[in-house]
């Protein structure tokens, strides 16, 4: 045996013993990502998924109109005056014939959600043939009582029961729920609905839409900026000293906290142009100044690994530099960008801070309808439920960081689409 | 013919010494003046005093050598020795190299290359060129040969077009290899079949000279074979200069041969004389495989 032979041999078991270690090592880590993302949304989705529900009362209202206080044919401005509150307070007391002190009714009352009445108003402004009939409606619960039946907890035994309503409030729930007046439905006011101080009313409408719109202005701004720079600083800029200036502070600019940008954009857009507070064309401006490095980075990756024999025989033949650019290389680096541009599209979605300073944490209750709309957007939604006090909010924060990661991964998914109609082997 | 070629710029400490070599050595530096005919009547192309530099380091020396009409010009010589440059002058390819700079006079058909009157992107279109490797854009072969055309609005309708690109694709003789599959992805031909279309894309724009870098060094004798007639059989119509490491593919393919050294140009000569009969010491060592 010769002396490499002994030698190679002798070092065999260790090497392979090495990546048999180095193996195990991507493995643990894998396995350990994978769990903690497991975790994660395990505690998301259990906390959050009662949000997605809520709980109704079936109450047979007679539309009285002495009690709503309005006419046979009531104008508008008498069914905005009318009195729905107190009708179905009235119904509910017929319901409840032996409670009389002011104390219970009070708590009575408070079973039933505020945002009945305007439910009752809907109704009626719809159809107003229905005054003076009785109609049977399914209307919002308060959310404490929701919640006690979404728990599906032992009605007949208060004390195994952690909840901020009183005995009596228990005993009419399980009298409701035992004449099969209780229901549980899926939510739809969560996605129909802006904020409200009331769990039961609040909604991520607002915040969706807030964050659509912003987002739409960040990628309306930064896409077409960053690769039009990107595409400068890699095909056409001179390599000089000024250039390199540009680089380095483009790379700086990545590493800003997002703070400061939104402090640039409370003084400069706001405080100097004037731009509408807490609306999304600010945020989406400010988003874009923090998103553009990133996209510049990753775009002028991307064309720099376009391989320069294409450009070489693009010129040969011909081609204007900007031809070579437009017809062959920007083709060919589209789904770099486009990867950068959704991971720079995703990091603004999930940014709170600069939103902060130029008002987007705002307690909207309107659906914005345009960009010039005071708006929210729901990571700062996500901040505003968590800081709540009500316990529904608990499972409406973790409903909304759902919507927020659904949200994501939706743009994640048209990402990957794009880049596989963009690509090409080459 | 004044040319003082300076030697100072060129580092020969890596030459080892060796009787062979330091006669070669010496030869270099005495070398002033090309020998042989490196002009011809009725140049298509013209270079005269010729420097070409990288920042500092300069490339070419004073090189001076036509490419006559219907001709084939081998440039042979050793790694680095210029020849790859030279050739990306004749279209301006270095233009984007910032740190090149080339002095002297450079025309096609009496216009100066450098010169105002004279695009680049124009003179692209009138001088093709063919690389070393192939590099067919990944569009499908049709689009690949129409791309010139196109961009220089050579067709009004796509009838014209579609003859434009059959008869490059034919006069490439690629065309029955391809004619039922010009959808498909030019990139999924195999290699030889590249660079005859990448020769095709180069004559759709139907330019007056084709510049080629050393077009078979990625191919297989048999594809070499197919590009070496098709290069002999395009001579009838276009002017060519051809960079070549191999020998035999000078001798096959070109008229004149080119034997360039470290940045000059030391011998050109018709093709035999310079394979059977070279005037200079370093073509003859070269030819012969004593260096290079």
């Amino acid at each position: 045996m010769s002396d490499t032979t002994t030698k190679v041999r002798a070092s065999l078991k260790k090497r392979y013993a090495a990546e048999k270690r180095f193996r195990f090592y991507g493995i643990t880590a894998i396995a350990a990502s994978i769990g903690f993302l497991f975790i994660l949304l395990f505690s998301i989705v259990s906390k959050g998924y009662p949000a997605f529900q809520s709980t109704f009362v079936k109450l047979d209202v007679q539309l009285d109109s002495a009690t709503l206080g309005i006419s046979e044919t009531p104008t508008s401005a008498e069914m905005r005056a009318a009195n729905f509150g107190g009708l179905i307070k009235q119904t509910m007391r017929e319901r409840f014939p032996e409670v009389s002190s002011r104390g219970d009714k009070k708590a009575l009352y408070q079973l039933i959600s505020t945002g009945a009445e305007y439910q009752l108003y809907d109704e009626v402004a719809a159809d107003p043939s229905l005054i003076d009939t009785t109609i049977s409606l399914w209307l919002p619960t308060d959310d404490e009582l929701s919640a006690l039946i979404k728990s599906d907890a032992d009605l007949s035994n208060p004390d195994s029961i952690v909840t901020r309503m009183s005995d009596k409030q228990i005993a009419w729930a399980k009298s409701l729920k035992d004449s099969g007046q209780l229901e549980v439905r899926f939510n739809r006011t969560f996605f129909t609905n802006g904020d409200s101080r009331e769990p039961e009313l609040a909604g991520i409408r607002a915040a969706l839409m807030g964050s659509a719109f912003t987002l739409l202005i960040t990628f309306a701004l930064s896409f077409p900026i960053a690769v039009a720079a990107a595409i400068y600083l890699e095909e056409f800029a001179p390599q000089n000293r000024w250039t390199d200036v540009v680089e380095v502070n483009i790379n700086n600019l990545a590493a800003v906290p997002s703070i400061v940008f939104g402090l640039l954009g409370l003084a400069v857009f706001i405080n100097f142009f004037h731009l509408p507070r807490s609306a999304p064309v600010v945020g989406g401006i400010v988003l874009s100044l923090m998103t553009l490095p990133t996209i510049i980075i990753s775009s002028r990756a991307a064309l720099k690994a376009v391989p320069p024999s294409i450009r070489e025989a693009a010129r040969g033949l011909g081609a204007s530099p900007l031809q070579v650019v437009t017809h062959h290389v920007l083709p060919l680096a589209m789904p770099g960008i486009l990867t950068g541009t959704i991971i720079g599209l995703a990091q603004a979605l999930g940014e709170t801070a600069p939103l902060l300073m130029i008002g987007m944490v705002a307690f909207i209750v309107d659906i914005p309808a345009s960009v010039t709309d005071a708006a929210t957007v729901l990571p700062v939604q996500v901040f505003l439920w968590a800081d709540s006090p009500e316990r529904a909010f608990v499972e409406k924060t973790s409903a909304a960081i759902m919507v927020l990661l659904v949200f994501l991964v939706v743009m994640n998914a048209l990402a990957v689409f794009l880049r596989k109609k963009f690509e090409r082997r080459w | 013919m004044n040319t003082a070629i300076a030697n100072d710029t060129i580092d020969t400490s890596l030459i080892q010494r060796d009787p062979v070599k330091d006669s070669a050595q010496e030869a270099f530096h005495k070398l002033t003046e090309t020998v042989g005919t490196p002009t011809v009547e009725n140049a298509k192309m013209r270079s005269r005093d010729v420097n070409v530099f990288y920042g500092e380091k300069q490339a070419i020396f004073d090189v001076n050598l036509d490419i006559g009409n219907n001709e084939v010009v081998a440039m042979i010589g050793p790694s680095g020795c210029g020849k790859s440059t030279f050739l990306r002058c004749l279209n301006r390819m270095n233009d984007t190299i910032p740190s090149c700079k080339v002095t002297g006079n450079l025309s096609l058909d009496g216009e100066d290359l450098y010169g105002a009157d004279l695009d680049p992107v124009l003179l692209r279109a009138r001088v093709g060129m063919v690389f070393q490797k192939p590099n067919p854009f990944a569009k499908s072969i049709y689009d690949n040969v129409a791309y010139g055309p196109r961009i220089h609005g050579l067709s009004s309708n796509r009838a014209e077009l579609d003859d434009i690109v059959v008869d490059s694709l034919r006069k490439a003789g690629l065309y029955d290899e391809v004619k039922d599959r010009l959808d498909a992805p030019g990139t999924s031909l195999s290699g030889g079949q590249q660079q005859r279309l990448c020769i095709a894309r180069s004559i759709a724009v139907n330019p007056e000279v084709i510049l080629m870098d050393e077009p078979c060094s990625a191919l297989d004798p048999i594809a070499t074979a197919r590009i070496e007639e098709l290069i002999d059989e395009l001579r009838q119509n276009y002017a060519i200069a051809i960079v070549t490491h191999s020998m035999q593919q000078a001798a096959r393919v070109s008229q004149r041969t080119a034997y360039f050294h470290l940045g000059k140009l030391v011998e050109v000569n018709a093709t035999n004389d310079v394979f059977t009969n070279p005037q200079h010491e370093l073509t003859e060592n070269y030819i012969t495989g004593r260096f290079g």
